[in-house]
């Protein structure tokens, strides 16, 4: 059995990576570190179960990665997402971190593969762990737990005692009762908000009801909040959340990955009223991958339809849901509830538009339409040979922006200024210093890693002093 | 989830339905053989589920490693319904169809097979043999022949050793036909030696690299020495048998040989295999979690191990014990327990290894043929 009446060296609030790191680092360090995940077991980790891979600088191509991928490319990266939305002195230093954490992830057990089958544009940039997130997050909690690391499920935290930004304690929920667990230092790696609806809401309104969350429902940033209730400088834009379309028969929470689409630009995508609204052919991916969540969440009831030919089936990686096949566009509208001779109307409208061209799906092509608003810019192809397919889609969660601000030692930044002495922050709570705003792939894990062994290293340092 | 495809089983429907999820993931495309082969398919067919499933060798990896396992509400449990379709398999393929039933209830099946064939062989060495002479100490080369005559041993274990093979073999083409495999493949040099190498090796039992998982998310290695035991141990003994029998008619030697005689050493040294290696097995059968067991089919798994442990310790025992009069009752025993092995193994889980190396030998083929890149 744990003594929770001793005071621990380290007290990290969270379950994924970046917590995972932490404690492994300062476990190491030797200092006495406890572990306290909110979740249950299995759902343990919060989106790190979901991830698959993990984005590195490293000067030469290895046995998982076909080529290098320079400190300056991952910056040029960075700020290319970002739009500049970015703490450069920190993602600099983040980069140059992420370095030396392909081989001391290794070191803790996480194993890696080449990239992932339909991935080959990551291959060269992202380190893909072997079997995926759950299994690297199997492999940091082994490690952990051999360290002498001490880990509590089911254990959300509920206060916390800070006192003149200074950690003291945090209290959690036990069984019915509350436990407080004293510590030295802080290490707060518990992510964002993205499950708690009722707090998207304030920024998104009832549409967040319809939302899809990609995570667990223990995502619920309560920590965040008393974080930020607490004195504790906030960073990135609260009313913001990395949202893509999924299929909207993925359940509530949880989907994960799987749940995505990626078939917009095979077809048209109408709303309920069987209306286009966006150009289809804008952007490739994995920049319209991230664009289409917003945009179906703008759309009444947050819901859109894809809608495309026989033609285009088999062109892209098969769907977790079948998509829904009908003989004719009124059927299909029937088996949506759209109104048959609008979506007709609609596809007429965009056929007759159709320009001709040679299509290619993985560049800009030229097929495109003419004359029609909004327009499809490439990819255009006319839709008319049944049968006729379509995918529901919902905005699907993935993560929040709003975190805490910290430095470059991953110290909590306070608001009178200053970071705090013993209070640190990793993974996606802070992620929003170096990722103000969109995403690219494996990021959020570089995050993770490298601010969770900077931020595991500082408390055991700190506590040593 | 659905898929509109019927399937001939509830369990190749949710392999079905498992496989539909696993491609629109591919997390675990670098454990085993299994995912890389589903996603060159879109779709399955029972013929294709029959072939993932018995590529499947159980190493548990992506159980512990999936984020939709239970009590996921995707409930994707791979090892434990591939289990179930592989063992299904079995049973269809096996020849003559009027056997079938044998794979219902197989523990007690060979059970009770193996009751009859050691009552069989007690009861006829007690019935053609003088009391005297089958409790009489008998040494030096011949003296089993004193109580079982050589041709009517090699006749009737020739028999049944050629019976199998036929079953055997009408089994194994079921299971090429059922998986739409051409024949040629068989002839191709190269995805045969690339799955000597891996069922050799048992590459796919290593969990991606680690060992598999059995008891929980902690990998371990140790179901891939036992069965290494196990299967080298049969090896072993299948070598000394077989160097007997030439012996035997080449040599003119006649059994027993003396303990460092190649056909006694071989045997030995297989023996202590297949003494340790169902052992260990067994045992971790017993604490695999029981999320990843086919619970309905342990008999056959638990049938097929205690037969190979029996026909090693009693093959054991007579060697030891082989200058006393205890040797009479021993070698009908022993007989009897290698006589219901041989009858029993293309009705239990030996055939395992038959159909997993044919579909390691069509995996290698596909892999080779896919267009790189």
């Amino acid at each position: 059995m744990i003594d929770l009446n001793q005071t621990f060296d380290v007290v990290v609030v969270g379950g994924g990576n970046a917590a995972l790191c932490a404690a492994i680092a300062a476990q190491r360090a030797g200092a006495s570190v406890i572990v306290l995940e909110a979740a249950p077991k299995f759902y343990r980790g919060g989106n790190t179960r979901h991830t698959r891979n993990m984005r590195c600088a490293h000067d030469a191509a290895t046995e998982t990665l076909s080529g290098p991928y320079t400190e300056d490319e991952f910056w040029d990266d960075l700020l290319t997402v970002t739009g500049g939305n970015t703490d450069e002195q920190l993602a600099r230093h983040m980069i140059a971190e992420s370095k030396p954490m392909l081989t001391w992830i290794a070191e803790q057990g996480v194993r890696f593969q080449p990239s992932l089958g339909g991935t080959l544009s990551l291959g060269r940039t992202n380190s893909f762990f072997l079997g995926g997130g759950r299994a690297m997050l199997n492999a940091l909690y082994l490690t952990a737990e051999k360290l002498g690391v001490e880990v509590l499920y089911d254990a959300e935290v509920v206060d916390l005692d800070i006192t003149r930004g200074e950690f003291r304690s945090a209290t959690i929920k036990r069984g019915d009762g509350r436990i407080t667990i004293k510590g030295r230092t802080l290490v707060a790696a518990s992510g964002g908000f993205e499950a708690n609806i009722e707090w998207l809401k304030e920024s998104w309104g009832p549409a967040a009801d319809n939302f899809l969350i990609r995570g667990t429902p223990y995502n619920r940033g309560t920590v965040l909040k008393m974080l930020l209730e607490r004195g504790v400088q906030p960073v990135g834009d609260a009313t913001q959340c990395h949202a893509v379309a999924i299929d909207a028969r993925a359940p509530k929470f949880d989907g994960g990955i799987i749940t995505r689409l990626d078939c917009v630009v095979f077809g048209i995508v109408v709303n309920k009223q069987a209306q286009r609204f966006y150009d289809e052919g804008e952007e490739v991916w994995p920049k319209r991958y991230a664009i289409w969540g917003r945009l179906v969440a703008a759309q009444p009831d947050q819901i859109a339809y894809i809608i495309f030919d026989a033609s285009s089936l088999e062109l892209f990686m098969p769907s977790l849901y079948p998509a829904i096949a009908a003989g004719s566009l009124a059927e299909l509208a029937a088996k949506f509830g759209l109104d048959a001779a609008v979506l007709e109307k609609t596809v007429a409208d965009f056929n007759a538009a159709v320009r001709p061209g040679s299509f290619d799906h993985t560049t800009l092509d030229d097929c495109r339409t003419d004359g029609l608003t909004p327009p499809k810019t490439h990819w255009a192809r006319r839709i008319e040979k049944a049968p006729f397919y379509g995918y529901p889609v919902r905005p699907g969660i993935t993560f929040t922006y709003l975190g805490t601000r910290v430095d470059r030692s991953a110290r909590m930044m306070l608001r009178d200024g200053g970071p705090s002495a013993n209070m640190f922050a990793a993974g996606e709570i802070m992620a929003g210093n170096v990722l103000g705003r969109g995403y690219a792939a494996g990021i959020g894990m570089t995050i993770g890693s490298v601010f969770g062994r900077i931020a595991g290293q500082g408390a055991a340092a700190h506590v040593a002093k | 989830m659905s898929q509109s495809e019927s399937h001939a089983t509830a369990a190749l429907a949710e392999a079905d339905r498992l496989m539909t999820v696993c491609n629109s993931c591919r997390y675990c495309e670098g454990l085993c053989a299994v995912f890389p082969a589903m996603e060159l398919r879109r779709s399955f067919g029972d013929g294709d589920l029959n072939y993932l499933a018995n590529l499947c060798h159980g190493c548990g990896a992506c159980y512990v490693d999936c984020q939709f396992s239970p009590p996921h509400e995707f409930n994707v449990n791979v090892p434990q319904t591939l289990a179930e379709v592989r063992a299904q398999s079995y049973r269809a393929y096996a020849w003559p169809a009027a056997l079938r039933p044998v794979f219902d209830r197989n523990g007690l099946a060979i059970s009770v097979l193996a009751a009859l064939a050691v009552t069989a062989f007690v009861t006829g060495f007690i019935g053609w043999n003088d009391a005297r002479v089958l409790f009489a100490a008998h040494t030096g080369p011949g003296s089993f022949y004193k109580l079982m005559p050589h041709n009517t041993m090699a006749l009737l274990f020739g028999a049944v050793f050629l019976y199998a093979l036929l079953a055997l073999a009408m089994g194994a083409r079921a299971f090429w036909r059922d998986i739409g495999e051409p024949a040629a493949t068989l002839s191709q040099p190269k995805p045969l030696l690339s799955a000597v190498r891996d069922a050799g090796s048992l590459r796919y039992l290593d969990g991606g690299g680690v060992g598999c998982y059995n008891e929980d998310e902690r990998p371990t290695d140790s179901r891939r020495f036992y069965h290494h035991l196990t299967f080298y141990g049969f090896l072993l003994c299948f070598a000394s048998t077989s160097t007997a029998t030439l012996y035997h008619y080449l040599r003119g030697l006649e059994a027993p040989y003396p303990w460092y005689d190649l056909p006694v050493v071989l045997g030995t040294l297989g023996g202590i295999g297949l003494l340790v290696g169902p052992v260990g097995l067994l045992a971790a059968k017993w604490r695999r979690d029981p999320q990843m067991r086919d619970e309905p089919r342990a008999g056959m798994d638990a049938a097929f191990l205690v037969m190979l442990f029996l026909t090693s310790i009693t093959g054991l025992l007579l060697l030891v014990l082989r200058s006393t009069p205890a040797m009479g009752l021993l070698l009908a025993i022993h007989l009897g327990v290698v006589f219901a092995l041989f009858l029993s193994l293309p009705y239990g889980k030996f055939v395992h290894g038959i159909y997993r190396f044919l579909a390691l030998v069509r995996y290698a083929r596909e892999r080779h043929d896919e267009p790189t890149g």
